[in-house]
């Protein structure tokens, strides 16, 4: 049997796409949460806990971006034409917080404004990502290997609701990373906003469940046919389970385990879109191997990804190993 | 997808674009010459270096982010606005960007997190290694742009098959084509050249506000030292550069030289106004045989004209034209300046010659100006074709898009690209006008204010032995 590089790729593009949600995703966060945190020690706490970080979370968008376009040309040239005005927003509203973790520092008089645009700037994006992935979701028509719909297709309520839960999922992120990394009174508002966020976290989570299954006949035999109907069985539960740990780990004070275990959330959520569409990646047009690059472009970047990813995800983590411990107001460069 | 969707397109294109190389132009450049400087600290233990490094590790910040979130939009334009050029060429091309991604981007911002944030945290041996990795980052993301930028000049190693798709057949011949390799070093190299010059313009702006002595000497020695040996390199490269220029894409020399017919031997035109209506010069000011020269090492060889190429296969020739000469007069400009003001500081002179620091001073933007008009010769010289020669910019964009659409992009990303450039500037200027931190003890006599300017050559061996 011959190896199925499309297949391959897939998995590797769905892991990127993965790590830059929930990595990007908890620096976002903590950007969505500022308008809660007025106090200036605070969002300076808040920030630092994430500078080192964020430039590193972003790199796995161009990624998984810059992948599509390698792996799945066909793919990138029809859902980003689709796309094209949620992530050009998207895009805007990132380099306004970009910009925001430099510029903030260099002001006194503008610091609010700067603290504006990175609370406005993780919204934007936030949001315009879930815009993307609803639009997505729901279906992106393609004829003759270019995109069919129109201007406005990506704005309905589906994809305005996606929208809305992962902004709430990001918070959910932003705050227990904010339990993990900081102390005091910053940590115990945090601890208390996690906890509510988590609820809705999970109800975001089962309005999205019972929501999609009806938009698309593909989607509902996934959930409620055989075998695919076992993991509507499974998620469930282990949502729930996830919950708990949260929950368990915000009130006993283990102050790590909130944040992993909402990374829980996230991967499992993460899983049922995939098993949703799977196989195709612009449901419901074109499927992985509709949209796969020449096995000439598909091998020659996998030697690349099989040897540097690994060394990637290893000097991440040791990034991420310097950075370990609670973040103190007196750390950062300025 | 409509003429001016198409026009807007490129527009904004060249707008981000144009507004993003600037950022890596510089930070290329910054971050090999922090990794020096952390070097030289940890090799001569003088405490000088270190204010340096924490100088321009607060400026390279800056632009090094203001490169990520501008890079990032790069890395989406393909698809939103250049949808055909994605389906076709993304085999080839998104490999290329693909392998940018893994050698270049998470090394970079990786390591940039702990030379930002880690000093405290990170033995003294890891901190320099992370500085030289943020280095190797920013030059191998430049290589692989310029790996997909150059097959994009000279398309190689692929076959087209039925449907249009560019098939990659011989990854060697993409990445090691000759092409790169001259304008690969001739990018690296113009960053190098902008970050010397912004260096020693600093300098100089500290010498004419007789302040910071020690600090702006060192940068203008450093600066204008290594443009001494790097612009004629440069030059060197950028003749290389003109050569495949000359050999492979014939119209876009052409419209470089404002040439129109084939001529033997051929002149060289200094100035004019090229007209492409008559298609002729208006107020030419031409060399005879030096075009020949200059075009072919030779006093009689025949160079082509414009007119040799079909109206629909020539670029827009003014851009070229004028881009080229801008380019090529900054050079120059840089290139007197490197020597005359390194053989001045050499001698000890630079006080006795405001002038000549205040040039240094003005000639901060050179270098950029050079970069960009080099691309704009490169790029707009390159047109009709996205893939040159083979497939037309007009048939590379995405058709269903529409002038509203990307009209109302093209002015929110001005918008926001004036905003955030106008803060970073502003930034940028007052950290500047700041300075390094001063030397806590002043017991360096090149800090004595009674004598300011009296060790323009600087460094540790004259520190003792006076200038008069």
């Amino acid at each position: 049997m011959p190896i199925d590089l499309a297949f391959i790729w897939a998995a590797i593009i769905a892991f990127g796409v993965l790590a830059y949600v929930v990595m990007d995703g908890f620096d976002l966060g903590v950007g969505i949460l500022f308008p809660l945190f007025p106090d200036k020690k605070d969002r300076d706490v808040m920030m630092n806990s994430v500078a080192p970080v964020w430039d590193g979370n972003e790199t796995w968008l161009v990624l998984g971006g810059g992948g599509l376009l390698a792996v799945f040309p066909l793919a990138y040239a029809t859902i980003l034409p689709a796309l094209y005005m949620p992530l050009i927003a998207m895009l805007l509203g990132l380099i306004f917080r970009g910009v925001a973790f430099e510029y903030r520092w260099r002001t006194k008089r503008w610091e609010r404004v700067w603290d504006v645009a990175f609370a406005g700037g993780s919204i934007v994006a936030g949001f315009c990502q879930g815009i993307a992935l609803g639009a997505l979701v729901q279906g992106i028509p393609v004829v003759d290997r270019a995109y069919a719909g129109g201007w406005w297709d990506w704005l309905t309520p589906f994809s305005i609701a996606t929208g809305l839960a992962l902004l709430i999922g990001y918070t959910l992120l932003g705050s227990t990373w904010l339990v993990m990394k900081t102390e005091g009174e910053l940590a115990r508002r945090a601890r208390h906003l996690a906890q509510r966020l988590a609820f809705l976290t999970v109800i975001a989570m089962g309005v999205f469940s019972l929501w999609t299954p009806w938009l698309r006949p593909l989607y509902l035999d996934r959930w409620f046919g055989f075998p695919t109907a076992m993991f509507s069985v499974i998620v469930p539960l282990l949502v729930l389970g996830s919950l708990y740990l949260i929950v368990k780990g915000l009130k006993s004070g283990k102050d790590v385990q909130p944040f992993l275990a909402s990374l829980g959330l996230f991967i499992l959520g993460y899983a049922g879109i995939g098993i949703s569409f799977y196989p195709y990646i612009v449901p419901t047009s074109l499927t992985i191997w509709d949209a796969a690059a020449p096995p000439e472009s598909l091998s020659f970047l996998l030697v690349g990804a099989l040897v540097l990813v690994p060394i990637i995800l290893a000097y991440t983590g040791y990034a991420y190993w310097v950075f370990r411990g609670k973040v103190r107001h007196e750390d950062g460069y300025h | 997808m409509d003429v001016s969707a198409l026009l807007l397109s490129r527009i904004q294109f060249a707008f981000t674009v144009s507004f993003h190389i600037i950022f890596p132009a510089f930070t290329v450049g910054l971050a090999a010459w922090l990794t020096f400087l952390e070097a030289l600290r940890l090799a001569t233990g003088r405490p000088l270096y270190r204010r340096l490094f924490d100088f321009w590790l607060h400026i390279f910040a800056i632009a090094f982010g203001l490169g990520v979130v501008t890079g990032i939009v790069m890395a989406f334009q393909f698809g939103t606005n250049w949808s055909e050029l994605s389906l076709r060429t993304g085999p080839v091309q998104g490999p290329l960007l693909g392998y940018e991604s893994f050698t270049a981007f998470a090394l970079e911002a990786s390591f940039f997190g702990v030379m930002m944030f880690g000093r405290r945290r990170v033995p003294t041996w890891f901190y320099l290694f992370a500085c030289a990795m943020v280095t190797l980052g920013t030059s191998l993301s430049s290589f692989w742009i310029m790996v997909n930028n150059s097959w994009m000049q000279w398309p190689v190693g692929y076959e087209m098959d039925a449907n249009g798709i560019f098939v990659p057949t011989d990854w060697f011949a993409i990445i090691f084509s000759p092409v790169v390799w001259v304008r690969f070093p001739h990018m690296v190299l113009a960053a190098y050249v902008t970050t010397a010059f912004c260096v020693a313009a600093t300098g100089a702006w500290y010498l004419i506000e007789k302040r910071l002595h020690a600090e702006g000497v060192e940068m203008i020695r450093m600066g204008l030292g290594l443009a001494a040996v790097l612009v004629p390199l440069q030059i060197l490269f950028g003749h290389l550069t003109g050569d495949y220029v000359h050999d492979r894409q014939p119209a876009k020399f052409a419209a470089i030289e404002g040439r129109w017919e084939n001529e033997k031997p051929a002149a060289e035109v200094l100035f004019a106004i090229p007209d492409e209506a008559t298609e002729a010069n208006r107020y030419a000011i031409s060399i005879p045989y030096l075009g020949s020269v200059i075009g072919s090492m030779s006093l009689t060889s025949e160079e082509v004209g414009l007119k040799s190429f079909p109206p629909d296969q020539r670029p827009p020739v003014a851009i070229p034209f004028f881009a080229f000469r801008i380019m090529v007069g900054c050079g120059l400009v840089m290139l007197a300046l490197a020597w005359f003001g390194t053989w001045t500081t050499h001698r000890r002179l630079l006080p006795q010659r405001r002038w000549l620091i205040w040039c240094i001073f003005l000639s901060f933007p050179l270098g950029l100006i050079a970069t960009l008009t080099g691309w704009f010769t490169a790029e707009v010289g390159r047109q009709p074709w996205a893939v040159y020669g083979v497939l037309r910019t007009a048939e590379a964009a995405t058709p269903s898009l529409t002038a509203r659409e990307v009209g109302v992009s093209l002015v929110i990303f001005a918008l926001i690209y004036g905003t955030i450039a106008v803060a970073g500037i502003a930034y940028v200027h007052r950290l500047l006008r700041r300075g390094p931190e001063p030397d806590p003890q002043t017991m360096d006599p090149q800090l004595n204010p009674k004598r300011p300017l009296g060790l323009a050559a600087g460094g540790p061996a004259a520190s003792s032995n006076p200038a008069e």
